[in-house]
């Protein structure tokens, strides 16, 4: 969810290192990693933050409840697709999804910049207020902040969300087992690529839509057929190489990636081409990937394609206990390599 | 040294040096210019790199190429496609 | 994906390397000259598939690695000018100059951008007269048409706000002055599929001829680079030294004589010292005479430039083959990409930087 086509560059740390925030450290990679891990998580450090999950899973009296924020800085503000309002709504409620959570409220604080039109403001609300109908939450508090003329970018968007963890679920990304499947709901990138194709300077046309949507149904039915699953995770920033070189690190395991069997379309791969992106790091949004024992991936696979938006789900990989902490592709070649996290973000190839 | 993507022609507008064409990336398009392949017309592939086509793709060189490739595969002992 | 997944093949690829390891009866050292031949190579985890009599140097293709560090310097200090819009491709903003990059220029508030065709540059200048548009105009021969464009028609346009900063290098003096070496130890060449695009191999015959070493015009896709480097090795084998092509799908021996002509019009052959590699004599491209008005190392007096290159930084030796990535002492520990010491850990077509991000399995496993 970055902003401007300029801002997506890999910044070489300064010489003296950590004196300012770089763009990297919000991409979604190996920085935005190292900053939580040496500044955020120590600050405030407890259990719950600990797995550091796309969301917390905290105790209330008897209930389990899921809660997660995230703030949405995506540029432009209306996309093909969607819009920063939609992409929050979904983007939030998915986070709960990934908690195994069942997605109830959520709030929606603007940060909003003196001169931004109130037409599009307008629109804004409104995505927000169908995707919420369209996920089934209630918006039940807000905020907002103006800021002056130049000191912002038009429109921020943080939303939060609770959700109540499905009795006898418990995922995690520390969870993953030798043994286990690992399954992407549909195909990748449409989402990084639509939104890159509707910024100024890229300057090329497609029909790709941002794949932004709810994934509750499809989460819902497979948490239904195999209960016992062990990872959920969206890969947005990063794409899904980034996801899950963090869940082999944190659970221990080493994953296994063929990259003959992770969907992409066409005209994904064409743009990815054509910019020198790699797929595997392009963020999606309304995609999610289950980590499931292995002899319920068949079922696994059923529950979730008999769901809208679940259709072009795929098993793509393995879960072993040789490599730990370390993803290796096959590729389409034929030949092995490892797969890093995102150092920054990726920069379109030009030359 | 470049990234350079084949790509198809779809639309040619223009002339000269002004010759520019819309290229078809597997279903995603983009302009490039076309000033230095005049020969290329709608339906042919193109090698484009930094918005300028530099060559047009030969498709029977491209032929011979995977049939020499081909035939090198149907020679190999092995059936199965491990290395 | 069409002339792209066909080269991808993974039962054509094992039946390549097949007939590879079966032709190579003695050990060959051969140089893929093109950055982007190596991030291929590395990408798709060719070397790993390869028997061990074959080796792959990887050479000085890197246009943005071989910039040298005073260029880099006099454009940082170009940006920096308040009545400048920067224009460059990517992959430079990101290149350390003696104190400070593109980047930082542009997070200080300079006007840099990103552009990926010299056409974007040249639509900026004339969509704002008021600005000083420049363009940074780096590359091989592949670049030179596009650049070259941009220029003669910023001058039929009368587009007077516009300029290039040219840093243009070419690649068979390059190749001489390596193969020149005493202790070269190169035994073939992958001659770059993109650069003979534009400018055919036949500059290439008299580099074979004069070093007796087979020349191999070779493309991109994994399928290119083996047939390649097939086509090398059974050249090596039976001790011919010839230039063939083996990207003909897309290089004639003449090259695109359009894209020549206006090349020719718009550059002149000039000294150029590369970063890594030194002074090289006729090397690169400086603008010719006619388009003087366009030079913005004529337009913009910066001063004198004094460059300071870290020392630790082994580039250079990288860029001539002589050192792979991985055995630099700083490789991966010092030098990231995040905190880069020389243009070849920072570029996409960069040895080290291909190294980084492709680490292959086997090596992961071991260490």
């Amino acid at each position: 969810m970055s902003r401007t086509l300029e801002s997506m560059l890999v910044c070489p740390a300064p010489r003296s290192r950590g004196d300012v925030i770089e763009l990297a450290h919000g991409g979604g990679g190996k920085k935005t990693s190292q900053l939580v891990e040496t500044l955020f998580a120590p600050a405030f450090r407890n259990p719950q933050l600990e797995p550091l999950g796309d969301g917390a899973i905290v105790e209330v009296g008897r209930e389990r409840l899921a809660f997660t924020t995230d703030s949405f800085v995506v540029k432009p503000v209306f996309f093909p697709g969607g819009d920063i309002g939609s992409l929050a709504v979904h983007g939030t409620v998915n986070d709960l999804a990934m908690c195994g959570a069942e997605p109830l409220f959520l709030s929606a604080g603007y940060l909003l910049e003196e001169g931004f039109p109130m037409r599009d403001l307008e629109r804004v609300v409104a995505s927000m207020a169908e995707a919420c109908s369209r996920a089934g939450v209630l918006l039940v508090t807000g905020d907002t902040k103006v800021v002056d003329r130049g000191k912002g970018d038009g429109i921020y968007v943080n939303t939060s969300g609770i959700g109540r963890v499905r009795d006898g679920v418990s995922v995690g990304p520390g969870r993953a087992a030798p043994g286990d499947v690992v399954i992407v709901s549909g195909p990748i990138g449409d989402h990084g690529i639509a939104v890159m194709a509707a910024r100024e300077g890229i300057d090329f046309e497609t029909a790709l839509v941002s794949d932004s949507a709810p994934v509750i149904a499809p989460v819902r039915a497979l948490l239904d057929a195999v209960p016992a699953t062990h990872v959920l995770r969206d890969p947005t920033r990063g794409g899904l190489a980034t996801a899950l070189c963090e869940i082999a690190l944190a659970s221990k395991v080493g994953i296994r990636l063929d990259e003959t069997e992770v969907p992409v379309r066409e005209e994904v791969r064409g743009a990815c081409e054509l910019l020198g992106f790699d797929p595997l790091y392009v963020a999606c949004e309304g995609r999610f990937l289950a980590i499931v024992p292995g002899p319920s991936a068949e079922a696994a696979l059923a529950a979730i394609r008999s769901q809208p938006g679940g259709e072009g789900a795929r098993s793509v990989g393995t879960v072993a206990s040789e490599d730990p902490g370390r993803v290796v592709l096959r590729t389409q070649i034929g030949s092995h390599r490892l797969l890093e996290r995102l150092s920054g973000e990726q920069l379109p190839r030009i030359c | 040294m470049c990234l350079a993507v084949p790509g198809k022609v779809v639309e040619i507008t223009g002339d000269g040096e002004l010759r520019m064409g819309r290229v078809d990336f597997s279903g995603v398009t983009r302009q490039a210019c076309l000033a230095y392949v005049p020969e290329v017309r709608i339906g042919d592939y193109v090698l484009v790199h930094v918005g300028f086509a530099l060559s047009r793709i030969d498709e029977q060189a491209a032929m011979e190429t995977l049939r020499t490739l081909a035939e090198i595969g149907a020679l190999d002992p092995a059936s199965e496609g491990e290395p | 994906m069409r002339h792209v997944d066909e080269y991808r093949d993974a039962h054509s690829v094992a039946a390549v390397v097949r007939r590879i390891r079966e032709s190579a009866r003695r050990r060959w050292a051969l140089m893929e000259v093109c950055g982007g031949q190596t991030h291929s190579i590395l990408k798709f985890g060719m070397d790993e598939l390869l028997p061990e009599t074959v080796e792959l140097i990887h050479g000085p293709g890197c246009p943005v690695c071989v910039t040298p560090l005073e260029m880099i310097d006099r454009a940082i200090a170009i940006a920096s000018r308040p009545d400048v819009t920067f224009c460059s491709f990517g992959d430079m903003l990101r290149v350390p100059g003696s104190d400070d990059d593109l980047l930082k220029v542009k997070a200080r508030g300079g006007d840099v951008r990103i552009v990926y065709s010299p056409l974007d540059a040249l639509r900026i200048a004339r969509q704002q007269p008021e600005r000083k548009v420049v363009f940074f105009a780096v590359g091989f021969e592949t670049t030179a048409p596009a650049n070259a464009m941009a220029v003669h028609r910023a001058k039929a346009e009368g587009l007077s706000n516009f300029s290039v900063l040219v840093a243009h290098v070419l690649v068979p003096p390059a190749l001489e002055a390596l193969l020149g070496c005493e202790d070269a130890r190169i035994d073939g060449l992958l001659a770059p599929g993109h650069v003979c695009t534009v400018t055919g191999y036949r500059d290439y015959e008299a580099l074979a001829a004069r070093h007796r070493i087979p020349i191999v015009v070779t493309g991109f896709e994994p399928l290119d680079l083996l047939n390649g480097i097939l086509a090398a090795v059974t050249q090596l084998e039976r001790g011919e030294a010839r230039v063939e092509n083996e990207y003909a799908r897309a290089v004639t021996r003449d090259g695109n004589p359009g894209a020549r002509a206006m090349v020719e019009d718009v550059f002149v052959v000039s000294d150029r010292t590369w970063r890594g590699l030194g002074p090289i004599p006729s090397s690169g491209y400086a603008l010719a005479p006619r388009y003087a008005g366009f030079d913005a190392e004529q337009v913009f007096d910066v001063g004198a430039i004094a460059v300071r290159e870290p020392e630790e930084c082994r580039a250079g030796l990288v860029l001539q083959g002589r050192l792979r990535p991985t055995d630099c002492p700083a490789f991966g520990t010092r030098c990231t990409p995040e905190h880069p010491l020389g243009a070849t850990m920072v570029s996409t077509e960069g040895a080290c930087a291909a190294y980084f991000h492709y680490r292959r399995a086997a090596r992961a496993v071991a260490s």
